[in-house]
């Protein structure tokens, strides 16, 4: 380790400080609340002196310096707020402005600018220019990333996160001089990720986003960070939304406040991909198959109909008849509820999700060892990192960037394992490719079995070099599973500080894990044959494993499985199933489209989707987040609704399946129609006299008590929790875990374009799909 | 991409001579460009492999250097400094001389492709002012009448 | 191939092998060549660098910093390799002599640039040329070449144990790239921007190693200064200003050339008797004494000894030699204009000022020259100048505003003579536009 650097002494307007030395100036005064201005300058990417914004006297140095550049030394007097340095920062606006369009009402970043807030801090006001403007036309460069060179103040901040942070080097300088300007690679195109943090880090109007320009202005928006319902980082996303006539409208998607453990990153999914939510295929009412046909029916008629059928079927075939697949992208509330009503209410274990991850295997691994697993934060800081298997640039793009960003940053030494050359090879100390499907080989050799593999020296080095580092954080993807996965552990528990993070493909396939959406795994990994808390405090569960979900479909084909409830989830769509398995069964969807799965259902129940609900998440790596809900669309229910009115049309006793207060089935009221507004009124009301709104049966918090009462590793802080913040959770309490077969994990492959069936619906994903494939079959054909 | 076999030997010469292989870059787009004319997307393409950069770094840099062109241009480059110490000397004059003879302004060509006139900055010539450079041969102490003759001479060279 | 002229007053040390053929490495040797450097390898680097700054050279580029002082900077240990640069880009408006140090004594340069290397420590030097001096480049390449043939560079030369290799390395038309930092950019095939300092380049240059980074004819002075001694070369100049310099006489001037005159030779007797006055029966109206980046002097101010420190005394710099002279019939306004286009097309464009502060004058100034001025663009000139100046990324953004203060402050009514609408009053021709207002 490192000696820690040294403290050095300085005064800064009169104000005396310490500050390690090597701080750059412009730091040093930011951590003592004094505001030194500047364009070009940003955190964590390399320094350009270009702006001159930050100018500030230093004792004994003739001319003004950049605090941006100068690092703290012994004894240093600084000035920040003076005559000279005012007028020199006045100057640099007014020169800037000389050049820059002065129509902030109609441009995109009006009232979000940074020109324009300190060309109000600083008063250049006064206009001495009058000559022409430089005048280029704005260029197109991807479907979503517009470019505006009158706007641009050629702070390089956009080229240097696309190089430096991104690694995409997909923006460049041209020109020189009054000319100079900001340009893509592909000559009038991007060819890039699409990540669109060149716009998120314009300080201009200059660079803006095709999925929002001109659509509103800022500040006609209400800002949600929520959290990002694609892959399973975590990301925390600000959806700007604007009152609609169906509702609450997202007309934004961005990483406005930059709070989330995603610090200054977020992808193309998180930021465009919001649009599926405003797709003119969303269902907005329920859908009752009559003569064959799914015909539109009332909240009351399809929710009385499953409950009766639901609850017919368990009463004369038993519950074992009835299965439920849950979903990887609602919250941990739902998903614990649903496991809760399968087992108490329809009283099956007939319970499964898309598993994309092995995390039964990782919790009996990791039983009993504390800190054993890296959050989010943890890649970032890590001093070492061994990546075994998965393609993070494309599934895990947010990981990507912690890894790419610890090396570049803070020299972390990277190991890369993976049977293609992927990306992050670039990033790597050491890259060995390996044939595929050979992952649980090596990882067992790296653990010590010398007989997994025919080793070779690059192997019996790699071996070595991981067994000199210490907290080493091991991230996997599905490729280990099982028994591989044990002996990665074995590896791990060699190496002093070691952490694991086993990568998972969508946005809460950890949560639906942790929650216990398993046939035999109750949440926190207990099995449904055991006693744990949760068979004292719900009762009467199934004592043996139900089936799961491909023995769901034998059921079916056999007409055992009278029942089928499919909550969020598209298993026709994606997993390959024979659509007419489910003929015989009676199948109820809840699904924001009409999806394969929905298409061959007897009720669809228009759901709603994780940006329309609030609860938690968790990422893949076992960081749990609140989800605040931002947008709305008339006629469509969060799942937690949903499951609480099926069971409550089944007549189960609420207060056992959602302990919430004193309550009635009053409280349960509609958000929209001729019944809209108690629930509406019930929350204001609670919210006026500063309780929190569990006190209906409908709002999740009330489940959460429960969830962070029983579920092993989630009782985090709560307060940093509704902060806003990333609490980790831990798997050493878990329950036992189960060892499932290899072949249940059905990895997602989803891309950095692509988002399980949900990214169909998004327009900017279809787009900036679509202009890369044509410019890959014009490659194609040249 | 082909060049002359002298252009391959300057290059398989000049790369060692620096511990990055991009270092070569600016002499060699000079030397690629005095082949072809002008920097093509081919030759960008060939160069940013051969050195290992992205087109886009190429062309930043490029697009930076005044010499360097990605637009073709005539047989011959007619320079003129029009700069303090040719312009007190009648530099301008010289300038509006050429546009006027070859019916061209900056930065344009002649339609026969023989010439392209340019307006350029100081060339170091400013004790033999007013000068300008033909391509890479300069030519001092000028006059319209030694103007003339220079492009006469040219094009003659030209139509050869 | 340039013309050589030549006065009585010379004094010649740099110069001394123009037109005698040296560009023949047996005739280099023949006078005197790589004798210095054979010394040099005799030499403890310190006493090289002593030598050197006893000499009171000072960097001949334009700022005028002790060559010895800066070699000192250079630490004596490294990790990574060191280097020696020879600035060849030259390219200030007004300055022409290192093309005929190129042109004349090729192998001068290469010899100092190998003592450079013996006193820092660096295995390896490279002499940067502009793009548009070929024939330069080309003879370079030669000079090179034969020093390899010879022996004298390479390995183990002059079979002293030691290798050292010259390189060189040719630019592309870009007046950034004679900054210092921009030049270790362009060398190492990348937009001419210049670097953040510090860290310096004597710590951090090309490549990350320590580089030591001087003019063309800064370094063809070191061979005579390390053959004739530190005493002679500093007595043939003033105090703190060591030797002789080439000055480069251009303009409305009788004889322009390239002289050597000693270092403070007096401006006035440098235009009337070696550049043999203003011709055409003209009067001087100013002086820009050190290139364009340089404050001019009026007529009445030209009393002054042409060293760095009384040229800065009265008002203007030194700068790299380029003495431009201005008569009594060009507009300075004009000129004023000219200079600024050149900065504006020159401009790296990396920081607001100079980027936006050229262009804005320029944009004036054009417009202020065909008549369209009005009386407060006149104080917003100068204003805009003065905003730019010690607050640009580089010392381009003050090369254009210290000129543009200097015309405004003392030709403030030519300044208003052009007002109201009327055409230049000062041309033959009237209010010509610049050639083209590109």
């Amino acid at each position: 380790m490192a000696d820690a650097p040294k403290l050095v002494s300085l005064t800064v307007d009169g104000k005396k400080l310490t500050a390690p030395s090597g701080t750059l100036l412009i730091e040093a005064c930011k951590s003592v609340g004094i505001e030194v201005p500047s364009f070009c300058y940003y955190p964590n990417l390399s320094l350009q002196g270009a702006c001159r914004m930050c100018l500030v006297k230093v004792e004994k140095m003739p001319k003004l310096q950049t605090a941006c550049t100068t690092t703290v030394a012994e004894g240093m007097i600084v000035t920040t707020d003076s005559d000279e340095i005012k007028q020199a920062r006045k100057s640099m606006l007014e020169m800037l402005l000389g050049n820059h369009p002065l129509d902030c009402p109609v441009c995109d970043a009006g009232g979000e600018c940074e020109l324009q807030d300190m060309t109000f801090s600083y008063g250049a006001a006064e206009s001495k220019f009058m000559e022409a403007k430089n005048h280029k036309e704005e260029q197109q460069w991807s479907p979503v990333v517009f470019f505006d060179r009158p706007r641009c103040i050629l702070c390089y901040r956009c080229v240097r996160v696309c190089g430096e942070g991104m690694d995409v080097w997909a923006l460049g300088v041209q020109n020189r001089g009054v000319s100079s300007l900001i340009a893509p690679n592909n000559g009038d195109h991007l060819e890039c990720e699409e990540c669109g943090m060149c716009i998120d880090i314009c300080p201009v109007g200059a660079l803006t986003s095709g999925a929002y320009r001109y659509k509103t202005r800022p500040w006609e928006m209400k800002h949600v960070g929520t959290v990002c319902t694609h892959c399973g980082d975590g990301c925390k996303t600000t959806l700007g939304v604007r009152r609609s006539d169906t509702g609450m409208e997202i007309v934004r998607g961005d990483n406005r406040d930059k709070s989330g453990t995603n610090g200054d990153f977020l992808c193309i999914k998180g930021r465009y991909a919001f649009d599926f939510a405003n797709h003119e295929e969303r269902l907005t009412q329920p859908l009752i198959r009559k003569n064959g046909t799914l015909t539109p029916a009332t909240w009351e008629e399809a929710l009385t109909l499953v409950g009766t059928t639901f609850a017919d079927i368990r009463d004369t075939e038993g519950g074992s008849a009835i299965g439920v697949v849950g979903s990887t992208r609602t919250t941990n509330e739902e998903a614990y509820l649903l496991s809760k009503f399968a087992r108490t209410v329809l009283q099956t274990n007939n319970v499964d999700h898309h598993r994309t991850a092995d995390f039964p295997a990782l919790a009996t691994a990791l039983r009993g060892k504390p800190d054993a697993t890296a959050s989010m934060a943890d890649v970032f800081t890590a001093s070492a990192i061994l990546l075994i298997g998965n393609d993070p640039t494309e599934q895990h793009p947010l990981l990507a960037w912690q890894i790419r960003n610890n090396v570049r940053l803070h020299r972390a030494k990277l190991y890369v394992v993976n049977s293609t050359p992927i990306k992050l090879k670039r990033q790597a100390a050491s890259f060995l490719q390996i044939p595929a499907g050979a992952e649980g080989k090596v990882a067992a050799f790296l653990a010590g079995d010398d007989s997994a593999v025919d080793a070779n020296e690059q192997l019996r080095s790699l071996r070595d070099a991981l067994k000199a580092e210490q907290n080493l954080v091991i991230i996997f993807g599905s490729e280990i599973r099982g028994k591989d996965l044990t002996s990665l552990i074995a590896l791990g528990s060699s190496i002093p500080g070691a952490k694991f993070v086993c990568l998972a493909d969508y946005a809460n396939s950890r949560g639906a894990a942790d929650m216990g959406l398993y046939p035999d795994l109750l949440a926190g990994y207990h099995a449904v044959a055991g006693n744990s808390a949760f068979h004292q405090e719900w009762g009467n569960i199934p004592a043996t494993a139900g089936l799961d979900f491909p023995g769901m479909v034998d059921a079916a084909k056999s007409g055992k499985l009278k029942g089928l409830y499919v909550v969020g989830s598209n298993p026709v769509g994606r997993l390959d199933v024979d659509p007419f398995a489910f003929s015989k069964t009676f199948v109820v969807v809840q699904d924001m489209f009409l999806t394969e799965t929905a298409a061959l259902a007897d009720v669809v129940l228009p759901a709603a989707n994780a940006y329309e609900k609030s609860g938690t998440m968790t990422n893949t790596c076992g960081d749990v987040q609140l989800v605040k809900k931002a947008g709305e669309i008339s006629g469509t229910k969060s799942d937690f609704e949903m499951i609480v009115r099926i069971a409550d049309a089944m007549g189960a006793d609420i207060h056992k399946l959602v302990s919430f207060g004193g309550g009635t089935r009053a409280d349960m009221g509609q958000s929209r129609g001729a019944q809209s507004g108690e629930a509406d009124r019930h929350a204001v009301w609670l919210e006026m006299q500063g309780l929190e709104p569990k006190l209906s049966p409908l709002d999740p918090t009330a489940i959460l008590d429960e969830i962070q009462r029983l579920v092993p590793g989630y009782g985090v802080s709560r307060a940093n929790l509704l902060a806003g913040n990333v609490e980790h959770t831990s798997l050493s309490e878990s329950g036992p875990g189960a060892a499932h077969k290899a072949e249940s994990i059905a990895p997602a492959n989803d891309s950095l374009f692509t988002s399980g069936t949900l990214g169909r619906y998004s327009r900017a994903l279809r787009s900036v799909m679509e202009s890369h494939e044509v410019k890959h079959s014009e490659v194609a054909a040249d | 991409m082909k060049f002359s076999d002298e252009f391959e030997a300057r290059f398989a010469e000049m790369v060692p001579h620096y511990p990055t292989k991009r270092s070569a870059l600016v002499p060699t787009l000079l030397y690629a460009q005095d082949e072809v004319g002008f920097l093509s997307d081919e030759v960008i393409a060939e160069i940013a492999g051969r050195l290992e950069l992205t087109e886009l770094e190429v062309r930043n840099v490029i697009s930076y250097y005044s010499m360097l062109t990605t637009k073709p241009r005539g047989k011959f480059n007619v320079q003129v400094c029009t700069n303090i110490s040719c312009m007190v000397r009648g530099g301008e004059e010289i300038l509006h001389h050429c546009a006027k003879k070859l019916g061209i302004g900056h930065k344009q060509t002649t339609a026969d492709g023989m010439f392209t006139l340019e307006e350029v900055e100081c060339i170091g010539a400013c004790s033999w002012a007013p000068a300008a450079q033909v391509n890479y041969d300069f030519h001092e102490n000028l006059t319209a009448e030694k103007m003339d003759r220079v492009l006469d001479e040219y094009r003659k060279k030209g139509t050869q | 191939m340039a013309d050589l002229v030549s006065h009585p007053d010379e004094v010649k040390v740099v110069s001394r092998r123009f037109g005698l053929g040296a560009t023949d490495i047996d005739r280099y040797v023949a006078l005197d060549g790589y004798k210095a450097v054979q010394k040099a390898l005799g030499m403890e680097p310190d006493a090289i660098i002593n030598e050197v700054k006893n000499s009171g050279l000072r960097g001949r580029g334009g700022a005028g910093f002790s060559t010895g002082m800066k070699w000192s900077f250079v630490p004596k240990q490294s990790a990574k390799p060191k280097y020696v640069l020879c600035n060849g880009d030259e390219s200030e408006p007004g300055t022409c002599k290192d093309r005929l140090i190129f042109e004349h004594d090729p192998h001068s340069v290469i010899e100092g640039v190998m003592i450079a290397a013996l006193a820092v420590g660096a295995k390896s030097g490279y002499i940067y040329i502009r793009g548009e001096y070929r024939y330069l480049s080309i003879i370079m390449q030669k000079a090179i070449k034969d020093a390899y043939a010879k022996g004298f560079v390479g390995k183990n030369i002059f079979s002293s144990g030691r290798d050292l290799d010259i390189y060189w390395h040719g630019g592309a038309g870009a007046y950034e790239v004679g900054e210092e930092s921009a030049l270790m950019e362009s060398l190492e095939g990348k937009r001419g921007v210049p670097r953040i300092r510090p860290p310096f380049p004597a710590v951090v240059g090309l490549w990350g190693g320590p580089t030591v980074i001087n003019n063309a004819e800064t370094l063809a002075n070191v061979p005579h200064i390390i053959l004739g001694g530190a005493d002679w070369y500093a007595k043939l100049g003033t105090p703190k200003n060591g030797g002789t310099r080439l000055f480069c006489l251009s303009g409305n001037i009788a004889k322009p050339g390239v002289y050597e005159l000693p270092m403070g030779y007096n401006l006035k007797k440098m235009l009337f008797d070696v550049g043999g006055g203003i011709p055409n029966g003209r009067e001087l109206k100013a002086v820009v004494p050190g290139g364009s980046s340089c404050p001019v002097l009026k007529a009445d101010e030209i009393d002054v000894a042409m060293d760095f420190d009384s040229v800065a005394k009265a008002g203007s710099m030194l700068g790299s030699g380029g003495v431009v002279v201005i008569d009594d019939q060009q507009c300075i306004v004009k000129f004023a204009l000219r200079t600024m286009k050149f900065y504006q097309h020159e401009s790296c464009g990396w920081c607001i000022p100079c980027r936006e502060g050229t262009d804005w004058l320029k944009k004036t100034l054009i417009r202020f020259h065909s008549g369209g001025g009005m009386k407060k663009d006149i104080d917003n000139m100068q204003y805009l100048a003065e905003n730019m100046l010690g607050r640009t990324f580089c010392p381009l953004g003050d090369a254009a505003a210290m000129p543009t203060i200097g015309f405004v402050k003392k030709f403030r009514q030519e300044f208003e003579d052009h007002l109201d609408g009327k055409p230049c009053p000062y041309e033959k021709a009237g209010a010509e536009e610049l050639a083209f207002a590109h």
